[in-house]
């Protein structure tokens, strides 16, 4: 069935767009909305674009990175300063993906897939919104929870605070098919070390439940303490609490817990 | 519903056609310009043989929004031949008996030109990267990156 696509030149015009037709969808990469088109889903009658360079813009100089909306996998690899986002990038899709997807699309992406996110839940990011009420700032773990009532609000970008180190950040994507393939479960963490002590752990899950999630009994087990064998071992015990993992192709929902503490521990451990 | 004008380049040639409001990028090529190298496959990007190049960047045709190309370049499998000669990758893929039933080798094709344009010579991981997105069930795969290696002027593993 054919859709009316509206195309503007500014956010805040497709923004009111958006907001103002519940059938409408906003199309960034194509990689989810096409798709869905692809698959004859009638609930959708409007596709809304935008064309404001703001979308593509990333500031990736300071202590906090903001991407746009729009900035694509491909862009993020090919940015050095972007160094620590490039695993979780480079872990999505083939380079056709890449060259496609965005950041912003990905928030919005379905279990097995939304890697990216993860990483960004890791890094405690905020995302700034646009919707008929103006823009606003919204955490990210509080818009993935609401995400399926997001219809109508335009990603305009996120931010995040760079990991202190290298070592600060680890990210682990758990797939059958490599080097692409959805994700059986996805992993990652942000480990921020103040006088050899972990100090505001933060650990994400991906395909662990309807959407990613923090794992906050495994953050707990590390908060204020060293990372050595014993708070691994803890938070690797951890790792399930809170999840609601689903079956489907990739693996069973049983399995997905079987895995997700032994995954997490090499990740804290930093094994390959 | 009226139809949507739509003009961009078709293998370095201008086309302008009528497109329907959301209809994608592999649908225009085939149905609408009559160019059927770029197949359908999964229809999900997922299998990459409806592969193609915008403006000399690997993308999906089949989650690619027709109108969203307006102006822009597009090259596909149809446009590769050199003249009466085949394109380098085109006889390594003969030579290297790299197409069993052959679906998947068109989106094999542009995933490979897309490599080669800004990497003329690929490591054999870079090679097997480039092709990640595409799909073969036939499971030809060992073949295929012999003949990019081969098309690219690398050693051809046995």
């Amino acid at each position: 069935m054919a859709v009316t696509v509206k195309t503007f030149t500014s956010v805040s015009e497709a923004a009111g767009a958006l907001s103002s037709d519940r059938t409408a969808r906003y199309l960034g990469g194509g990689t989810l909305v096409m798709r869905a088109l692809n698959e004859g889903d009638v609930s959708i009658s409007t596709v809304v674009r935008a064309q404001d360079q703001a979308l593509t813009r990333f500031d990736a100089s300071g202590p906090r990175i903001t991407l746009g909306a729009g900035v694509t996998f491909a862009r993020v690899l090919a940015e050095r300063d972007l160094g620590f986002l490039h695993a979780p990038a480079r872990s999505i899709g083939g380079p056709a993906v890449r060259n496609m997807g965005t950041v912003g699309g990905n928030l919005f992406a379905p279990n097995p897939y939304g890697d990216f996110t993860v990483a960004l839940l890791a890094l405690d990011a905020t995302v700034a919104v646009q919707g008929g009420f103006g823009s606003r700032d919204v955490g990210i773990e509080e818009f993935l929870q609401a995400r399926d009532r997001q219809s109508g609000t335009l990603v305009l970008s996120i931010s995040c605070t760079r990991p202190a180190s290298t070592g600060a950040f680890r990210y682990r994507k758990i797939a059958r098919i490599k080097p692409k393939g959805g994700s059986v479960i996805t992993l990652a963490a942000h480990l921020p070390i103040s006088g050899g002590r972990i100090a505001g752990a933060r650990i994400a899950l991906g395909s662990m439940a309807p959407t990613q999630i923090r794992a906050r009994a495994a953050e707990r087990a590390l908060e204020g303490q060293p990372l050595d064998a014993a708070a691994i071992a803890a938070a690797a015990s951890a790792a399930t609490e809170g999840t609601s993992p689903s079956d489907n192709a990739l693996g069973s929902a049983w399995y997905r817990r079987e895995i997700v503490g032994v995954h997490l521990r090499r990740l804290l451990s930093g094994q390959e | 519903m009226s139809k949507i004008p739509l003009q961009f380049r078709h293998n370095g040639r201008d086309v302008a056609i009528f497109v329907d409001g959301g209809t994608n990028l592999l649908v225009a090529l085939r149905e609408l310009i009559g160019d059927m190298t770029p197949k359908f496959g999964c229809g999900q990007g997922g299998c990459g043989t409806c592969s193609v190049l915008i403006d000399g960047e690997l993308h999906l045709s089949c989650l690619t929004l027709a109108e969203s190309v307006a102006g822009r370049s597009i090259e596909t499998l149809d446009g590769m031949k050199l003249g009466p000669n085949l394109h380098p990758l085109q006889r390594a893929f003969a030579d290297n008996f790299a197409a069993q039933c052959g679906y998947c080798t068109p989106g094999m094709l542009m995933a490979a030109k897309a490599l080669l344009d800004r990497n003329p010579s690929p490591s054999r991981d870079e090679v097997i990267e480039a092709i990640s997105g595409n799909i073969c069930r036939c499971t030809g795969y060992e073949p295929i990156i012999n003949a990019i290696l081969a098309a690219a002027g690398g050693r051809v593993s046995a």
